[in-house]
């Protein structure tokens, strides 16, 4: 059966009264939500839970799905600091760019940002359990991509452009999860920590159906990224830290 | 060439006269002092840290520990101290790690001020024969109150801030499942629990075994989220961002990764064996306005009912830094002076990094006074509260509440030999290997952690009432009841305090 989604005109709404409609929509069985004009207002779908579709058209403001656990926001627009901070689970599909630190300590579900992502993009990502964290970008990242990085996945196709990062630190203090890079990523880019590993058929059979996934969710033919010209960069070691101190 | 071995730090002797050779030293000591080889009890002296487990579980008084047996040279510059950690780190080219709290014999401020009593003009009053009132809001007070009034009937118009009541101004400070073990974290839960008061979970998550008490815990944010998720956020009665630790202020926290047991795994929501890495900052933190962008998340997220609470290290501007923490929608902030304890911190920042609790506070407290906004955030004092007096003393400077850690720690066995960062705490503390861990009984435990918060209110009100003071409103802030003792004009002037005598 069809249901109409909600529609909800969020012009010049403060963050906290939406919210509030959202919560109290899912809370009642709603499982489509639309939001339109959306400018500014931060901290959408803020600890959601929840089995629950929100379509947000607009630009939405910082820390978009933080704490999130369960449901699926797709964005028509840019978004801005933050979005996916700390999220458990759940899907964030931005059609467009985003500020830093996205995805950071992100521990389950999947953030897809069709283009650009500033700095700190999937910092301090971890996985555990079941849960493992996705962040794919479609266009490039600035430095300090997935530092400190504890588990996950990065991908950067680098669209328009090879190699797909051209800016330092890369998996600086990395010590779990993979960074996959489009092209041949030079190694002084990398941070302490991170080592760069081939790229393998088997990584490219793994890999694929996230592959297949970024391309048909922003309408991108895959083809010509079903290869094996990526960067792999994975912890140096799982203990970056465990020779740096002596005791007293 | 070889450096050699630099003295031992602690001779342990057996008064054989007095051994029945029950061999509980041998069982005890997870260190390996102690060992039987034929019939006799062997000491590897230099195995000891002086943690006093052995000697307190002798039935028979018979073992002796020695402090420094070996002489130095004397030297006032070149202290054994700085000898020492020069030869280790010529051996070892690493940052030294040490464990509890700063152990540089800075003067103690708090030994330096005295408190006041009542004599003739005043009564000072019997805590005995009238109420005491030590119930303790922290959150928001509103600047004014606004009511409607219908037939008589009053209501409050006012919108008021979610406030935590405690029924005493203490509260037990955060010390993470993994830094601490699972019996010594349960033992804390059931004592305030008991006792009417709070305590903080720290940076580890909350282990399920602490849910039945979770009403009475103050859930931790920090650099590394680890354990953090909604349910965990909804579970705490308020929620701390942690942006520093006075034993380490301006760096973040290494749990190595052998302490990363599968419960500790579980609970943190990381791989087992794997580093627990607490980043510097917060990395969606670098301004003043990403703070307060952290602590309206996670206001929005727990549907604004939580106070949020932000602690940081006291630094030299911690006032400056305070007053924008104030600003930040923030309900309480607590400050950690540089005394504090920790599991394991370099050397280098736990005793030279930060000021002390006593002077941070007081000009936490005057700044926020100044700029009109102490009603916007509760203070919390933490970092080296041993006994009631501090606690009375940090209230009269201006705190709302104190955080102890290292004194309901010693509760439950502790005896500071600092060596928390090695996790073979032989009370069962700073460890978490099982066999040491279940020399904890948490119902025992929780009760000498009770007994001691009970302790310090009893002696709290005692004072109070003898300043004849009967409400902890009247102390808060109340540096009219402080004197100074031969403190220098400078700090007189920073604690806002007058000198004995005058």
């Amino acid at each position: 059966m069809q249901v109409d989604p909600l529609v909800i005109d969020v012009k010049g709404m403060h963050y906290t009264p939406l919210n509030r409609m959202i919560r109290e929509a899912v809370a009642s069985g709603v499982r489509d939500i639309v939001l339109n004009n959306v400018l500014g207002q931060r901290f959408i779908g803020n600890g959601l839970r929840g089995n629950v579709k929100i379509t947000i058209n607009g630009v939405p403001g910082g820390d978009l799905g933080m704490f999130m656990s369960g449901p699926e926001c797709e964005i028509f627009g840019d978004a801005e600091h933050a979005p996916g901070n700390t999220m458990d689970n759940g899907y964030l599909f931005i059609h467009g760019s985003a500020g830093d630190a996205v995805a950071h300590s992100m521990r389950g579900g999947k953030v897809f940002v069709k283009g650009n992502i500033g700095y700190r993009g999937g910092i301090h990502m971890k996985e555990y359990d079941g849960k493992y964290p996705i962040l794919a970008v479609g266009g490039t990242t600035h430095a300090f991509l997935g530092e400190y990085m504890a588990g996950g996945l990065i991908l950067v196709l680098g669209i328009g452009q090879e190699p797909a990062v051209r800016d330092r630190g890369i998996g600086s203090g990395i010590h779990g999860g993979e960074i996959v890079i489009r092209g041949d990523i030079n190694e002084k880019l990398l941070g302490v920590g991170a080592k760069k590993v081939e790229f393998t058929e088997e990584d490219l059979e793994r890999l694929t159906p996230v592959i297949e996934e970024f391309c048909e969710r922003f309408g991108i033919d895959p083809a010509p990224f079903l290869d094996t010209n990526y960067s792999r960069i994975i912890p140096a070691s799982s203990r970056p830290f465990a020779g740096k101190y002596t005791w007293e | 060439m070889s450096l050699g071995s630099v003295p031992l730090k602690y001779r342990i002797s057996i008064d054989r006269d007095q051994c029945m050779k029950c061999m509980r030293c041998v069982d005890n000591c997870s260190y390996g002092v102690y060992r039987l080889e034929n019939d006799r009890i062997l000491i590897d002296s230099r195995k000891c840290t002086a943690c006093h487990r052995c000697i307190s579980m002798c039935p028979r008084d018979a073992i002796m520990l020695q402090e420094k047996p070996v002489d130095y040279r004397s030297h006032p510059l070149w202290t054994v101290e700085a000898r020492e950690d020069i030869i280790n780190q010529a051996r070892t080219g690493k940052i030294i790690l040490a464990g509890m709290g700063n152990a540089i014999d800075y003067p103690i401020i708090f030994d330096r001020l005295v408190l006041d009593a009542c004599q003739v003009t005043n009564p000072s009053i019997d805590p005995l024969r009238e109420p005491m009132e030590l119930r303790t809001y922290l959150g928001k007070k509103p600047a004014k109150m606004e009511f409607t009034k219908n037939n008589g009937d009053v209501e409050l118009k006012t919108k008021l801030s979610p406030n935590l009541k405690l029924d005493t101004p203490i509260m037990i400070g955060h010390m993470s499942y993994g830094a601490i073990s699972l019996n010594a974290q349960l033992s804390l839960a059931k004592a305030v629990a008991k006792t009417g008061t709070f305590m903080g979970t720290g940076e580890g998550g909350m282990h399920e075994a602490i849910y039945p008490y979770q009403d009475h815990t103050i859930v931790q944010i920090a650099s590394g989220r680890f354990g953090v998720d909604i349910n965990y956020l909804e579970r705490g009665a308020a929620i701390e961002i942690k942006i520093g630790q006075g034993a380490k202020p301006g760096i973040g926290g290494h749990l190595p990764g052998e302490k990363v047991c599968s419960d500790v795994s579980c609970t943190r929501m990381i791989p087992m064996g794997s580093d627990a890495i607490s980043p510097a900052p917060h990395h969606d933190i670098y301004s003043i306005e990403d703070l307060a962008q952290l602590v309206r998340s996670l206001k929005e997220a727990t549907n604004w009912e939580k106070p949020v609470f932000v602690k940081i290290a006291a630094v030299h501007n911690v006032a400056a830094i305070a007053a924008g923490i104030a600003r930040s929608s923030a309900d309480a902030v607590v400050i950690d002076g540089f005394r504090g304890g920790t599991g394991a911190a370099p050397k280098v920042f736990r005793d030279n990094v930060g000021i002390p609790i006593e002077a941070a506070v007081a000009a936490v407290d005057q700044k926020l006074n100044d700029q009109g906004i102490r009603n916007q955030v509760s203070v919390i004092a933490s970092g080296g509260i041993r006994n009631s007096a501090d606690l009375a003393k940090s209230i009269a400077l201006g705190a709302d509440a104190v955080y102890i850690g290292t004194a309901a720690l010693i509760a439950l066995g502790c005896r500071v030999c600092g060596n928390c960062y090695r996790g073979m705490c032989p009370w069962g503390i700073a460890t978490q290997k099982p066999e040491l861990v279940q020399r904890i009984d948490p119902e025992l435990g929780s009760q000498h952690v009770a007994n001691l918060i009970h302790a310090w209110t009893l002696e709290l009100s005692e004072l109070m009432g003898a300043a004849g003071l009967n409400s902890i409103e009247s102390l808060r802030g109340n540096r009219e009841r402080l004197r100074g003792y031969m403190l220098d004009e400078g700090l007189l002037n920073v604690l806002k305090v007058g000198s004995v005598g005058a």
